[in-house]
Parts: structure tokens; sequence; C-alpha cells
């Protein structure tokens, strides 16, 4: 994503120590956004009511991708929680930006 | 009458199948074991072996081993505790709500504020029109990863 110039961003209830120890370790260079009540998670309509492990609300797993005047240009809503794709059609999204 | 030996199989693949259970939150923590829950499953298939093991025992020799009963009642319990892992992995994490709402394709991303690691507040215009350092530019766009979570 870097490579063709698209900030990616991570966004979820974890709080900001959640995500700065995940960062530290894993090395991304993702940008972490901690949303600990949800707030954006339900302005975008992605809230999942006690889907925690432990019965938390937290986001379902969606990924939007928005082109440098915020205009959404590809969203993938994923089926299965349990499973991470990483989908050929946002590469080349990414790539009609440019 | 002989004194028969206690059929140490049976419980085992019991406790192993309630550990495959037990331990889905734990190795939900680890993106190498959650995705494809394949610790728990291993978990399943010792305990079950050692069950199976346990109740040839118990029926072939029961001169020698106990736990006919025993063994039918761990044996139908680990089922539906396999039951309900296979329920939570296979059904139920596929449950999700419909987001009917979220943006679209055509629409403009909803602007937001929210903390990053250093607490230090970042908005989404700002995501936008930041330069980033590859290029140190701004972006050609923005991917938002909305996701679970870890804990």
């Amino acid at each position: 994503m870097e490579q063709l110039g698209v900030r990616p961003v991570a966004i979820s209830v974890d709080a900001t120590e959640v995500s700065r120890d995940l960062c530290r370790k894993a090395g991304y260079t993702y940008i972490f956004l901690s949303d600990p009540k949800a707030e954006v998670i339900r302005r975008y309509d992605l809230l999942h009511v006690g889907g925690g492990i432990n019965g938390q609300d937290i986001a379902r797993p969606a990924e939007f991708l928005l082109d440098s005047s915020g205009v959404v240009r590809w969203v993938n809503l994923t089926e299965d929680y349990r499973v991470r794709a990483r989908p050929e059609q946002m590469i080349a999204a990414a790539k009609a930006l440019q | 009458m002989n004194q028969r030996r206690w059929n140490w199989p049976l419980w085992a693949g019991f406790v192993i199948c309630l550990a495959g259970f037990a331990t889905l939150p734990l190795f939900a923590r680890f993106p190498v074991t959650r995705d494809v829950p394949w610790a728990n499953f291993l978990l399943f298939g010792a305990g079950l072996v050692s069950l199976l093991a346990g109740l040839r025992r118990a029926f072939s020799q029961p001169e020698q081993y106990r736990g006919k009963i025993a063994g039918s009642i761990l044996g139908t319990l680990s089922l539906v505790v396999l039951g309900a892992f296979c329920f939570i992995v296979f059904y139920q994490t596929r449950q999700l709500p419909a987001s009917s709402g979220a943006p679209r394709v055509g629409q403009t991303a909803p602007e937001f504020v929210l903390p990053e690691t250093d607490n230090h507040p970042v908005s989404l215009s700002g995501l936008l029109s930041s330069a980033i350092p590859q290029t140190h530019m701004p972006p050609k766009g923005v991917l938002l990863v909305f996701y679970r979570g870890y804990w």
C-alpha cells in the first residue's frame, strides 16, 4: 500500500496503550487509532454488539480505500471475521488512484 | 473379584477435549492460531483419539479395565463440546451485523478525530492532507482498516 502512496490507518476499540504494544512488536508502519467508545465505529455503521471475546462491543472488520479527497473508492466488508483476505481488487483500486 | 484398572485414557481424552474448547479465547489472541484454529482442532483430535482408545479398552477388555458407563458419558459430553466448538467456529463467527449504513463507493467518508498510539489526536482530513514519509507529499489515498482488536 505504501508503495502505491496509500496511507494505511488501523482503527479498533483497543486503547492506545494496547495498540502501542502491537505497533512496537509488529513494527507496523500503520497508523493505529483508538476508538474505545466505538463512536467512529458507530458512525461508519460497523458496530458489532457483544462481538468481542469477553462480550465487548467492537468493530466488525471492514476496509475502506479513500481517494485524496476522502471519497470512498473501494469497500471490503468481510463475511467471516476469522479470515483475513488481501483481495487483488484493493490493489487494483489503489492503482486506480494514481 | 479382580481389581480392574482405572481407564485413564477416557478421562485424559475428555479433559483434552475440554481444553480444546476452553483455549479458543487464548489461541484467538495470536493471528497464527486464530484465523484457522488448528491448535484447537489438534487438541480435539488428540482428545478424541484418547477417548476412543479408552472406550476400546473398556468394551473389549472389560475384565481388565473399567469405564463402560463413564466412557459412554464422557464420550457423549466430548461430542457435545466438539459440537459447541464447531458451532462457534463455523457459524457464530460468520454472524456479522449487516452494516448497511457503512459508507459506500462514491460517498464521502465521515470525518473523525481519534487518538493515535501516543495519544495525539488525528483527524481524517489530516490523514488525507499530511505528507507520508515515502514521498514527502500527501498520500494518493488512505486505507481505513477497521479491525476487531486483540483484547
